[in-house]
């Protein structure tokens, strides 16, 4: 059962500056706290593997992070370790406002801990990891797919997933096939400074 | 003072009653195209431009088609309205087969015509890998006009059709 809403009206007023924040987590959590990071008022925090889910927990039951906003996962392709977890807080309680990111990194072959215990909602999302990256979820009670349909095989959202996917066939249920690409794939490069750079354009060298 | 009429030869409606002559085809046709009734597969934005042809400004009525029928059994012509994902495809392919002769399958804008902008490992590239399309529609989304545009297509395919010539020759030949 869901906890009930945490009492934290005192802290809020001291959260209003983010370095509290911080300065509650490395005291509680030390040398698990790997890192944060500010950039244009956003507030991230990259910790530890083995102690995420203790961060998260403490992050909504003690620093009123009631709101989970969005679970995600980013594939660091050719590169160890391979996944990360990215995990988007929100302090609603008592208006306070507040928005932190954690991070986390995770090997392949080895399972997130979810957080569907802490915040129900992060089920459906954690299903969406497993679905479109195949990361699994240690405590995740319902692991099927969610967008994709039960026997699909791959992951598509994997690096290494050409984006014109490969063909399957489960019968009765669904078959796919590669889709045409000629000249393409067409990626745009959204950091790149002008217009005319990030138009979508094949990044294949003719 | 009388005037005699000679050459309005055919038809008399004082002799002859309530009668005239067509081909079958011909009158078959007319039926058919007059009451073309749409099963809507509302599948992405392109439905929303298909419930405003529906709707009173372009008022899809004018065409015999403002019955849209939510049941296969009843509808005449299919229109693929949106991104036919893989996952959907089938369903839509059953939904088809659910449809009774004679049908038609209108597809609408360029996912339905070709997946258009979604060359992706989720989308089925253009409905006519499934089921056979009758008239495709341009756009993303198409505009009413354009829809109506398809519709007419489609009612001038149907009138060139031989439907009851192409039975009555199965017929012989069985």
């Amino acid at each position: 059962m869901l906890k009930s809403r945490p009492e934290c009206g005192a802290l809020i007023f001291f959260l209003s500056e983010m370095s509290t924040l911080y300065t509650l987590l490395r005291e509680r959590f030390g040398t698990a706290i790997l890192d944060t990071v500010d950039f244009r008022g956003e507030h991230t925090v990259i910790v530890e593997r083995s102690k995420a889910a203790d961060i998260l927990r403490y992050c909504r039951d003690e620093l009123s992070f009631d709101y989970l906003l969005d679970l995600s996962s980013v594939d660091y392709y050719l590169e160890e370790p391979r996944w990360e977890m990215v995990y988007e807080l929100y302090a609603l309680a008592n208006g306070a406002n507040h928005h932190l990111r954690v991070k986390f990194r995770l090997p392949e072959g080895e399972k997130a801990v979810s957080v569907s215990e802490i915040w129900p909602t992060a089920a459906w999302h954690e299903r969406e990891v497993y679905d479109m990256m195949g990361i699994e979820f240690d405590g995740l009670s319902d692991h099927r797919r969610i967008l994709m349909w039960e026997g699909y095989p791959y992951f598509p959202l994997r690096k290494d997933f050409p984006l014109a996917g490969k063909p399957t066939e489960m019968p009765d249920v669904a078959f796919t096939d590669k889709a045409p690409l000629d000249g393409g794939p067409f990626v745009t490069s959204p950091t790149s400074e002008t217009t005319p750079h990030r138009e979508p354009r094949s990044r294949e060298k003719n | 003072m009388a005037e005699i009429i000679t050459n309005h030869a055919a038809y008399d409606s004082k002799v002859e009653g309530n009668i005239f002559f067509t081909r079958v085809d011909a009158a078959v046709n007319w039926m058919r195209k007059n009451s073309l009734w749409p099963m809507p597969m509302g599948l992405a934005c392109c439905a929303i431009e298909l419930m405003g042809t529906a709707a009173s400004r372009f008022d899809i009525a004018r065409f015999g088609s403002e019955v849209m029928r939510f049941s296969p059994r009843q509808a005449d012509v299919m229109i693929v309205a949106g991104t036919v994902t893989y996952k959907m495809a089938l369903a839509v392919k059953r939904v088809w087969d659910q449809i009774p002769a004679p049908k038609w399958c209108i597809a609408m804008g360029a996912c339905a015509s070709t997946g258009g902008m979604y060359r992706s490992y989720a989308v089925l590239q253009g409905i006519d890998h499934l089921i056979p399309v009758d008239v495709y529609v341009s756009g993303c989304p198409p505009r009413p006009e354009a829809l109506l545009e398809g519709l007419m297509k489609l009612q001038a395919k149907i009138e060139q059709s031989h439907s009851s010539a192409t039975h009555f020759d199965a017929e012989k030949q069985a």
